[in-house]
């Protein structure tokens, strides 16, 4: 069954902004590289709310929809070679903490 | 308001409230762990707001994929990475009060453009409220078929990437 009832389109924003702004505050905070890319994917589902919400209230098509696909394949691919990345970091130092490994800083 | 009225709209504003809520553990816990299963639950919450959007296909992809497929991924990188001992305090946060004031700016600002802006929304009468996966396939085989492509060749790549990376190294 369809849910018929609509609700206001301007409350999917304000979910999705406070969705953005706590990824944001994730990446500024946190040292713990996981816990990094864990704000990353908080802000990618913002953007998909929004993409999806706008294309349902405004373009009233589905073109909102295939790109929060292609967000969904692009967090994935990026999920998995940024783990890889960071678990070769913590074999190389044993930490995973990004203001430790900084041996590329002139 | 109807009976099913109320009840959609309190299952949607809890839906709204698991997002918000379980991001804020995300961003506040001091162990690594609470913030990874937390997560799960702001994914949840997430594909519970795209069934009120009447997208259905992407409330399915986003449990299978982000649920199944990354959160798994996340938990491993987060087992791998800290020893058990030392998980407690796995998660310091550097300069909250330096981050703080800057996102509640951002934050305001957003939700001052959202709530002044005039959108155009299409009246509910004409707002379509039907299954997606059909015409979703069709706009991935038709109009979309060339970011499509694109995109296979991307998850090609990442795949050979992250085994390139991930695997031993050999000792010679």
């Amino acid at each position: 069954m369809a849910i018929l009832q609509s609700f206001p389109l301007q409350h999917f924003l304000i979910i999705a902004a406070m969705l953005f702004c706590l990824g944001i505050y994730v990446i500024l905070t946190r040292k713990n590289a996981v816990a990094i890319l864990m704000g990353v994917e908080l802000i990618l589902n913002a953007t998909n709310i929004n993409l999806v919400a706008l294309s349902r209230y405004v373009a009233n098509d589905i073109s909102g929809q295939v790109f929060a696909v292609f967000v969904i394949i692009l967090a994935a691919a990026e999920a998995a070679v940024a783990l890889a990345i960071i678990i070769n970091i913590y074999q190389n130092f044993k930490t995973v903490d990004v203001d430790k490994t900084d041996e590329l800083k002139g | 308001m109807s009976n099913s009225e109320i009840i959609y709209t309190v299952i949607f504003y809890v839906f709204g409230l698991l997002t918000i809520g379980s991001a804020c553990i995300v961003a506040f816990s001091r162990n690594i762990l609470h913030s990874a299963f937390a997560l799960l639950l702001t994914f949840f919450g997430v594909a519970g707001l795209y069934v009120f959007l009447q997208a259905d296909f992407l409330a399915a992809a986003q449990v299978v994929i982000y649920v199944g497929g990354i959160l798994v991924l996340i938990l491993f990188a987060v087992m791998l990475t800290n020893k058990i001992t030392d998980i407690h305090m796995s998660n310091p946060a550097t300069k909250p009060w330096l981050a703080a004031p800057l996102v509640l700016i951002v934050f305001a600002g957003l939700t001052w453009l959202i709530v002044k802006t005039d959108w155009a929304v299409v009246e509910t009468a004409k707002l379509i409220s039907e299954p997606t996966v059909e015409k979703i396939g069709y706009a991935i085989m038709g109009k979309y078929l060339l970011p499509f492509e694109l995109i296979s060749v991307l998850l090609l790549g990442a795949l050979l990437g992250a085994a390139y990376l991930a695997r031993p190294k050999k000792k010679d």
